[in-house]
């Protein structure tokens, strides 16, 4: 008998806007090749009738999805939900009704399904994940991808309503997962979970989420004429530190004036970075291109020089994985869970700028460093497979069925 | 009659403190770092002294008192002898000592402990007289065995050896070109009329210097009586252990019982018919040549390779290698002694063997020595500085 997963995740690329639906569909993929057969349950902002679900897992016979109705989003803050809802004319008035419609449905579901496990992937599902774990008496897995610590990035405050929602998840659950020692010890620490009952589980990279293309013509010309691209890619938003990069270029546009700095990527906090960009006196330096996919994220990798993420707090950080995948050296927090499994790299404070700048500088003025960094990036990348944390995932597994 | 030849190497860098691209031009003292880190040179000196020269070197002492027949061999780098002066004073004395009973011969090497050789005969020969100066200083001796940073060695050196007069050289004794001989023999070097071959029993050695305190080896714990008992099995007129002298009480601490195995050592080895100590002089003159040894590449004794791309395998360490020897001729011209000297001591073989990538990925710590946090900041650091000493260098030309 094959073991069933019930599994409440998200949306997959190109759909995702991060790095969570990359997660969810590596895993769940690399799950599926060992043998186990998932049903996939995700909320969709978009029509249920495309075939979409089906297309991305068309090979895998052993996984079934199941979409609902939903706009629900994990990178929602309360406030950017209140605005998409205005705009878009959604259903739903509150988020956390959402969550509640979300937990509702996931019961019915749990009820008419049978499976072995209970897998729930952040604190959206969580409620879906105790309500089908209620309804059946099935163990469930919570997998933290990212905590409300990692997401509130110090400043906003936590919102105790989302942090009440993790920790009862946390609590219910026979096995938490998380993607990093540093998100462990947030769970251990900040929710008061038992650390003999925390994995850790890395996560992974596949080919899949790396398709090719050509570069832009403007990214061309501007390296022709011998400026050297660094890259930001992530969301605009206190957590992933974009205001840390821009003041570090400008300390080095003072050393070295052929640097031009890419932003990609959207967020609550797009008018502040034009706005800092202008303060510091560096906008004819910096690029913002908006959110990428696909073949234009690859193309904007391949084309970068170096590519820094300056994250406050990351509890993995899987872009840093796709870049290297592609031979472009990286720059990584060390407030990251990535820094945990990943050696060719150099490694930040975020708040450290001066440093930052001055491994930026070495970068794009020793090609030798360049050289050896690409080299290795390219052989550590590949041996990060999600195949290896479903092998991890498959252990915990064995121990609840 | 079968020999046991010791040599030790006692050598230390002067590593070069943090330095980033804003520091160039404004700051031209490289090697002061003044940290609680592994960069802070006087910090080391004084740690490896006091836990590895000083008491190593009075056990030695005791046991050349105790045991006339026992004999042993160093080689101490200038850069290393420099700083103990400076910063541990009291194993310089020690070391004078034990030369002083003239059972411990001294062999010659490089001032800087350099890879020079390779790069520019001219300033390898400077290196090697600077270094026969301080050895005259120190300890009045002049050195007749040559050994080259590292166990580096091929056919050239050997020539080179043989042209300035010197009995022997060393070299590692690696299976792939010893072939079906032995390490255990004297031999000589392919072309070389006068200087003999003396080569590492690099298993042995290694049991030692490696192997000694590890619990996952068959053999632990490694008495000295089982220890002198396969030194008196083995094959062959010399059984050659080279080590670093930091082997004891450092790389090997106190509580492994390292003291204890070395002092027991030569009592045990003396319970062995027909076996005694020699140094490298000693050896050459006692036992016939046995064979003639080609090396025409270069053979260490690094790592499994054997070779030096653990100093020059990967872009970063040509790029600083050549970078470094590039400026020779307009460092030699600018005739500036600080200029000089700093240049010389960003040769030392050791900056290059921090930039190495081969075993930084495979999550085996251990196998990455360095006082970096990554071979990429070890070259970062190290280019910092050359461009700061190239700044220096041209505004004294111009």
């Amino acid at each position: 008998m094959k073991t069933r997963i019930l599994m409440f995740g998200w949306e997959f690329p190109p759909f995702n806007s991060g790095g969570l639906g990359v997660a969810c569909q590596g895993l769940t993929r690399s799950l599926a090749e060992r043998g186990f057969e998932v049903l996939f349950v995700m909320p969709k902002k978009f029509e249920l009738s495309s075939p979409y679900a089906r297309m991305i897992f068309a090979e895998d016979q052993n996984v079934t999805v199941r979409a609902i109705d939903s706009m629900l989003s994990p990178y929602l803050t309360t406030k950017s939900y209140l605005r998409e809802r205005e705009s878009g004319g959604f259903y739903g008035s509150d988020l956390f009704q959402e969550v509640e419609r979300y937990r509702a449905i996931a019961s019915s579901i749990a009820r008419e399904e049978s499976f072995d496990v209970i897998y729930a992937h952040d604190w959206l599902a969580f409620g879906a994940g105790i309500e089908a774990k209620k309804a059946t008496g099935k163990p469930l897995i919570v997998h933290v991808h990212a905590t409300e610590f990692d997401r509130s990035g110090g400043a906003d405050g936590v919102n105790s309503h989302v942090y009440t929602i993790e920790r009862a998840g946390m609590e219910a659950a026979d096995v938490v997962i998380a993607v990093s020692e540093l998100t462990k010890n947030i769970i251990v620490e900040k929710y008061g979970i038992p650390a003999s009952k925390v994995r850790v589980v890395y996560n992974g990279i596949d080919e899949s989420t790396a398709p090719s293309g050509l570069p832009s013509k403007r990214m061309r010309s501007l390296k022709e004429s011998g400026y050297k691209i660094v890259l930001f890619l992530g969301r605009i938003t206190l957590q992933k530190g974009p205001d840390h990069f821009l003041r570090a270029a400008q300390r080095v546009l003072q050393q070295n004036p052929k640097v031009m700095f890419v932003v990609s990527g959207s967020g609550d906090m797009d008018a502040q970075m034009f706005d800092l960009a202008a303060e510091l006196g560096i906008s004819n330096n910096v690029t913002f291109t908006g959110f990428l996919t696909g073949a234009d994220r690859h193309d904007m990798y391949v084309t970068a020089d170096l590519f820094v993420m300056p994250s406050v707090s990351e509890p993995f950080g899987i872009t840093p994985l796709e870049s290297m995948r592609l031979g472009t050296p990286v720059i990584i927090s060390k407030q990251s869970g990535v820094a945990e499994v990943v050696r060719h790299a150099l490694k930040v404070d975020f708040w450290d700028i001066d440093d930052m700048a001055d491994k930026i500088l070495s970068v794009v003025g020793m090609p030798a460093l360049s050289e050896t960094m690409s080299m290795h990036a390219r052989e550590e990348a590949d041996k990060l497979t999600w195949a290896d944390a479903a092998y991890k995932v498959d252990t915990i597994l064995h121990e609840l069925v | 009659m079968k020999s046991v030849c010791f040599y030790f190497q006692v050598h230390q860098p002067y590593r070069v403190k943090k330095y980033r691209v804003f520091d160039i031009g404004t700051d031209p003292e490289y090697f002061n770092d003044r940290s609680e880190s592994d960069l802070n040179n006087r910090k080391v000196l004084e740690k490896v002294a006091s836990k590895s020269y000083i008491p190593a070197t009075r056990l030695l002492l005791q046991l050349l008192q105790k045991h006339p027949e026992l004999k042993v061999s160093f080689s101490f780098s200038g850069v290393a002898l420099e700083q103990l002066e400076r910063y541990a004073p009291e194993a310089i004395e020690l070391f004078k000592k034990v030369i002083d009973t003239g059972r411990v011969e001294v062999l010659g090497e490089t001032y800087y402990h350099s890879l020079a050789f390779f790069y520019s005969p001219t300033e390898f020969e400077q290196q090697v007289t600077k270094h026969r100066e301080i050895i005259r200083r120190l300890f009045g001796v002049r050195p007749r065995v040559f050994r080259n940073t590292e166990l580096s060695y091929r056919n050239d050196l050997a020539g080179w050896a043989d042209a300035n007069g010197y009995a022997g050289i060393l070299a590692e004794g690696w299976d792939p070109i010893l072939g079906w001989r032995s390490p255990n023999y004297v031999y000589k070097p392919v072309g070389s009329q006068n200087t003999r071959l003396l080569l590492k029993n690099y298993r042995l050695s290694d049991d030692l210097a490696f192997r000694f305190s590890s619990r996952d080896w068959s053999e632990w714990p490694l008495t000295a009586e089982k220890y002198g008992a396969w030194l008196g099995a083995a094959e062959g007129d010399t059984v050659n252990l080279f080590m670093d002298y930091e082997t004891f009480g450092e790389h090997q601490w106190e509580d492994t019982g390292i003291f204890a195995f070395l002092e027991q050592l030569p009592q045990e080895l003396g319970k062995n018919n027909g076996i005694d100590f020699k140094t490298p002089s000693e050896v050459i003159a006692s036992y016939d040549v046995r064979d003639e040894v080609d090396m025409p590449h270069t053979v260490t004794w690094a790592d499994t390779d054997r070779d030096l791309t653990a100093w020059v395998g990967n872009p970063m360490q040509k790029a600083a290698i050549e970078a470094i020897y590039a400026l020779e001729q307009d460092v030699i011209l600018a005739n500036d002694g600080r200029l000089i000297e700093d240049w010389r001591k960003l040769q030392t073989s050791d900056h290059f063997y921090y930039m190495c990538t081969k075993w930084f990925g495979d999550g085996d710590v251990h196998a990455y020595f360095s006082p970096y946090e990554s071979p990429y900041d070890a070259y970062m650091t190290y280019m910092n500085a050359l461009s700061d000493l190239r700044l220096r260098l041209s505004k004294r030309s111009g």
